[in-house]
């Protein structure tokens, strides 16, 4: 892959220091720089699709659907059939509980909750005049960061307790930690560390002005903190905490690995009920596919837009 | 083996159990589970980058059809998780690969750690891609007509003019995307491909050290994202011509 051999000797008797040979290259370099360092904040969950796509998808969708259909053996029931019998069970579970794709979204929405609550701390930690909570913040924030969603997730299902115990503080109350709140904490950290360096991001990209008019204006830092720089930061967070809840929903399904009753859990199992026909496999597939995309791109194309309307005119 | 006693003593005095330290079966395991991740890491990135070469070409093609297919496959594999992709490789199209005879039972001819490397170069494929697209739109246009000039054909002006310098824009965003590819490995352990994350589940089940295994496991992956960023840098210093910040 390095291309780089024959390029660089070419160049080798090239005068650098009065100049370059590529010189309108330079600005586009810096600008995908700075993009990258942004997109690695943000997130990388960037769409440009149109709704019409949309309807390509469906074609695909009823081709599949439609190549099942032949290869059905007679008396059984057809793909469309099967999809329409088990839609309920894979949607929101079984009568009268919320499980399936709706416990996604319900892990979803408290995984986000708790992680920007815990993330906003965290990055106002890492702007922090102490040198210590700086620095120790960083070290957290880099941690969850630059770890595996599935190696947090395990840890978290696995290490937290079942119950939690309130004997020992004299209440005799035992408290049940059922799976899924413990998919909620696991997911939670990753949004966490991410949700820190958007805070972290958002403060420094701020001009300096903000902060030297707040000071010469008597403003102490805590006021300056509150009332000035923060306001300003929420409207540039609020994009990418859009792309990051994308993010975590497409993710919710990797916590059917521990058995959580989810959309993944489901499908299998309803395949499963079907006697595991290959015919069936694709489409019920498909189908979780597209229930996740038609949940994600809504908010997706929503966060875009959001960005547009944002945009700081410097 | 003074080394392993102390692992043994560790474990006899304070119950912290780092089996695979004293255990012969136990490291071999490990290790054998640690190049295998290594293997899927390197496959999985390598496949993933001809896939955003190939596709970034094929963005610019004359021919509608294939632009359009690229850009359905880009969307598609963007905007669904991961670990269902790669459980649709593994479930639907596993089943279509034929089979032959290893001694008494029948093997696919793609196994599981092939699906994993497929279904993870097409979903890091897909935001390679976008991200050589946009490096080769940084590419001035003036470039693109002096390589015509000198009579080179789309492709190898592609090959050989425009690609090595719309990679060396984008190495920032593709060093992003690597180590995001890298995180994602794990997902493998969803088709039991015998990596890391697959084999430290069974180390702790068979020994009850979850604590000392996970411990493990953040080293070992917060590590190789450390190695894989290092070496990206170095590289980027190497591959460094003047005209390129």
């Amino acid at each position: 892959m390095d291309t780089g051999n024959g390029m660089s000797h070419s160049t080798a008797n090239v005068d650098t220091s009065r100049g370059t040979d590529l010189p309108v290259l330079l600005p586009l370099a810096a600008e995908s720089r700075q993009a990258a360092l942004i997109e690695r904040r943000e997130g990388t969950y960037r769409l440009n699709m149109q709704p019409r796509h949309l309807l390509w998808l469906a074609v695909i969708f009823t081709l599949v659907a439609a190549s099942a259909q032949a290869a059905t053996p007679a008396g059984l029931i057809g793909p469309m059939e099967a999809i329409w019998k088990w839609a309920p069970f894979i949607l929101w579970g079984p009568e009268g509980q919320l499980t399936g794709f709706a416990l996604n979204l319900i892990i979803s929405f408290f995984a986000m909750i708790l992680g920007t609550v815990a993330g906003a701390a965290l990055g106002l930690m890492q702007v922090s005049l102490l040198l210590p909570v700086r620095q120790g913040s960083w070290i957290v924030t880099q941690f969850f960061r630059n770890s595996p969603w599935l190696v947090l997730l395990f840890t978290i299902m696995l290490l937290f307790p079942f119950e939690i115990d309130l004997n020992s503080i004299g209440i005799d109350v035992i408290i049940p930690v059922p799976d899924w709140i413990k998919a909620v904490i696991g997911f939670s950290l990753p949004v966490m560390a991410n949700i820190s360096e958007v805070v972290r991001g958002a403060v420094i990209s701020l001009p300096s002005g903000q902060w030297e008019s707040a000071e010469s204006l008597a403003f102490t830092r805590r006021q300056t903190m509150w009332m000035i720089i923060l306001p300003q930061c929420v409207k540039r967070m609020i994009p990418p905490w859009i792309n990051w809840y994308c993010i975590l929903a497409m993710s919710t399904p990797i916590c059917s690995i521990m058995g959580v009753e989810e959309s993944v859990t489901f499908t299998a199992q309803a395949l499963n009920a079907e006697g595991d026909r290959p015919e069936l496999i694709p489409v019920f597939y498909a189908f979780l596919l597209i229930i996740h995309f038609v949940y994600t791109y809504p908010i997706a194309r929503w966060s875009i837009q959001l960005e547009k309307k944002f945009v700081i005119k410097t | 083996m003074e080394f392993a006693n102390f692992f043994q003593s560790l474990y006899d005095n304070t119950g912290w159990n780092f089996v695979f330290l004293y255990e012969q079966y136990e490291y071999d395991r490990l290790l054998e589970a640690m190049w295998v991740s290594v293997k899927l890491i390197i496959a999985s990135l390598f496949f993933s980058l001809v896939v955003g070469f190939i596709g970034a070409w094929a963005q610019g093609a004359k021919s509608r059809i294939i632009r359009y297919t690229m850009a359905g496959y880009i969307q598609l594999f963007r905007n669904t998780p991961p670990f269902v992709q790669i459980l649709f490789f593994y479930f639907v199209l596993g089943n279509l690969v034929p089979t032959y005879d290893a001694g008494g039972y029948q093997a696919a001819y793609i196994d599981s750690f092939g699906w994993a490397v497929i279904s993870l170069g097409f979903f890091a494929g897909a935001f390679n891609t976008e991200i050589f697209r946009s490096g080769i739109e940084a590419v001035p246009e003036s470039t693109r007509e002096a390589a015509e000039a000198l009579g080179y054909t789309r492709l190898k002006s592609y090959m050989h003019i425009i690609f090595p310098l719309a990679f060396r824009v984008c190495l920032p965003a593709l060093n992003n995307n690597l180590v995001n590819l890298l995180k994602t490995t794990t997902l493998a352990y969803g088709i039991a491909v015998p990596e890391m994350m697959y084999t430290a589940n069974q180390i702790w089940s068979d020994n009850v050290n979850v604590p000392e295994m996970m411990i493990v496991l953040f080293i070992y992956y917060v590590g190789l994202v450390a190695i894989l960023v290092y070496a990206m840098h170095k590289w980027e210093k190497k591959m460094k011509i003047p005209g390129y910040g």
